[in-house]
């Protein structure tokens, strides 16, 4: 083997030794402490047992899961209801504007994920920042209850993980080929034929990648419903992180997390397919 | 701990965890201590050093659970004193994991109170000593709540005016303790049948709840985003220091007594210095520190009998006697039945 042959390995070296040994390892470990007793006072007995498992599928926590699931789902839903028209809006600005507006949607990203949803519970609670202008406009009535809902929790994740679904939506659309479009126009469709025939399937991968990203990180996330919800909301994340933490059911904790990474993996599976699918297709189209 | 059924490399990969989770081993001091954050003055390294000359490590642990995790998986090796709520020191001596004390070495056991030597989980002070105790109850704004809210059912069927307005502990035991205290059963109830009648009063009382919140109750009432909530006493007291109009009360059906207290670990290899630091903690003037700046009431005689007049006339809670303190139903370690709380609260959690 030449040195030229193995110096693509060599360079990816450093970065799989590090992925290896900071994620795969701990997550084995993890994983594997599903399968065994959790000892009576927490901590691990090690006889090997099924019944972690078999606890997930319990009503009780598959409730959570689906609800879980429900609100990652909603969440995904309006992120891209809002994303879509902001990253076909900052495509279809001058080239040299484009850098800029990316700026402005990535921008929440240099704070921290924990203050940023601080300032909602500033912005949303019953004395915050919302129900003060109401009540400077004249309202008089009961303040809204805003925080601690399911609204809540859901917009608190659709603006933490939007920036997401606006740069996978934007790299897709960005980079179509003008002159299909022209070319949809030239054979006699309108603007609007043009964008659900032509424009909006090519720009489905991106669609799929920014949801399912927002899916994966939302139906895990944990901080938003304890800090937006007022702990009045479970999701699974919450679920993993009380085995961990408060009920020291550690294996019960890791099976949960073998499940939620499961099924991410199952979908950003389905999405790299489907993905790789759709590329195939649009360059058969564009050839 | 041998290792057995080829299970060694599992063995030893969970050490490795347990030893990155157990900060404070292999250090050079001279006494490892794990504590809740600010439970202690911060200076207290400095002031156990000028008073022994001993080098002092302070960990901290943000609750009972996390620090029992941590010992449980490094089998208490790393640390000398914990600082553990009284069911979880009841536990850990159950489990052998506690050195006995050394009353010689630990002659400021005489400033406690004759009532803190007799609790019932550990009479004598034989594995344990307390820290500081009270009560939970009923924290609440005078001037939003018509009347005095006297019973856990204000809270936990709340007036139409206070509906959305309060909060409640989400920690197991004390969201617990709530529904149990309620029906007017005992805070250590293990029937399961009356442990789901306390569940179902409790999955109720969510529907009018503004949140659960176990650390920052105070500042709602402050901020008046919530009109009553249920609350640790001493930390009633950091509302009423910014607002004086937020008042605290023991409902009629009665509370927990919640003891914090101090054990030696077993593993420790610095048992004297260990018996050493729980002396000193125990001396009039420090523990006093603890009553004067985080407001909790501490059983220690001489160190009670040393705070200013002022403080009890702004907190009044803090003025309850011990001999009152002692008829609320101490928190025991609930053995098997723990199972069936923590269930109970996932179940009230995931309720919708």
């Amino acid at each position: 083997m030449s040195f030229n042959a193995a110096r693509p390995n060599l360079l990816a070296a450093p970065g799989v030794a590090w992925l290896v040994t900071f994620m795969v390892v701990p997550c084995l470990l993890v994983l594997s402490y599903a399968f065994f007793q959790r000892g009576v006072w927490g901590g691990i007995e090690y006889t090997f047992t099924l019944e972690n498992f078999a606890r997930v599928a319990d009503p009780l926590y598959a409730r959570i899961f689906l609800n879980s699931a429900r609100i990652a789902l909603t969440t995904t839903a309006i992120a891209i209801l809002i994303a879509y028209p902001a990253a076909y809006a900052i495509a279809r600005a001058p080239r040299t504007r484009q850098p800029i507006l990316l700026f402005f949607a990535v921008l929440p990203f240099w704070s921290n994920y924990l203050i940023r949803t601080y300032a909602w519970i500033v912005l949303l609670n019953r004395e915050g920042l919302i129900n003060n202008l109401l009540r400077s406009m004249g309202y008089t009535g009961e303040p809204l209850s805003l925080l601690y809902t399911e609204a809540a929790v859901i917009t608190g994740l659709v603006y933490n993980y939007l920036p997401f679904v606006i740069l996978a939506i934007y790299s897709t659309l960005s980079r179509l080929n003008p002159e299909l479009m022209e070319a949809s126009r030239d054979l006699g469709a309108g603007p609007v034929r043009t964008f659900l025939r032509v424009t909006l399937p090519l720009s489905l991968p991106g669609v799929a990648a920014g949801g399912v990203f927002v899916f994966v990180l939302s139906i895990g996330n944990f901080v938003t419903p304890a800090l937006l919800g007022g702990g009045r909301f479970q999701m699974v994340g919450n679920l993993v992180y009380d085995q961990f933490l408060t009920a020291n059911d550690w294996p019960f904790g890791a099976a949960l997390g073998a499940a939620l990474i499961v099924t991410m993996i199952v979908l950003l599976f389905v999405q790299a397919r489907a993905t790789a699918r759709a590329s195939g297709e649009s360059r058969e189209a564009q050839a | 701990m041998e290792a057995k059924n080829g299970t060694v490399a599992l063995r030893a990969a969970a050490a490795v965890v347990a030893v990155s989770l157990s900060a404070g081993m292999a250090t050079a001091a001279d006494l490892v201590i794990s504590n809740w954050d600010g439970y202690m003055a911060k200076d207290i390294a400095e002031s156990f050093k000028a008073a022994t000359g001993l080098e002092l490590e302070v960990v901290n642990h943000a609750t009972n659970e996390e620090i029992m995790g941590k010992i449980m998986a490094g089998g208490g090796k790393g640390y000398d004193v914990v600082f553990v709520s009284s069911p979880f020191a009841e536990v850990l001596n159950a489990q052998g994991m506690l050195e006995p004390l050394d009353k010689s070495a630990v002659p400021n056991l005489a400033n406690l109170y004759p009532e803190a030597e007799k609790l019932a989980y550990d009479p004598g002070n034989q594995f344990s000593v307390p820290y500081t105790w009270g009560t939970t109850g009923l924290c609440y704004r005078s001037d939003k709540v018509s009347g005095t809210p006297d019973s856990w059912m204000n809270l936990l069927q709340p007036a139409d005016d206070l509906k959305g307005k309060t909060t409640m502990l989400a920690t197991d035991r004390w969201l617990m303790g709530a529904g149990l205290l309620g029906k007017g059963y005992s805070v250590n109830e293990t029937d399961p049948a009356k442990i789901n009648e306390a569940r179902d009063l409790l999955i109720e009382a969510k529907k009018t709840l503004l949140a659960y919140d176990d650390t920052t109750f105070y500042s709602k009432l402050v901020s008046g985003e919530a009109s009553l909530v249920h609350a640790w006493d001493g930390w009633c007291n950091y509302g009423i220091a910014e607002n004086k109009d937020i008042k605290f009360v023991v409902p009629k059906e009665g509370s927990d007594l919640w003891i914090d207290t101090m054990v030696v670990m077993k593993d420790s290899e610095h048992k004297d210095n260990a018996m050493k630091f729980i002396n000193f903690i125990l001396d009039a003037k420090n523990h006093a520190w603890a009553a004067e700046n985080i407001l909790y009431k501490v059983p220690n005689k001489a160190a009670m009998e040393s705070l200013p007049a002022s403080l009890g006339e702004q907190y009044p809670n803090m003025k309850m006697p011990p001999e009152e303190l002692v008829k609320y139903e101490l928190l025991r370690d609930l053995g098997p039945a723990q199972k069936d709380y923590s269930r109970a609260v996932s179940e009230i959690k995931a309720a919708n």
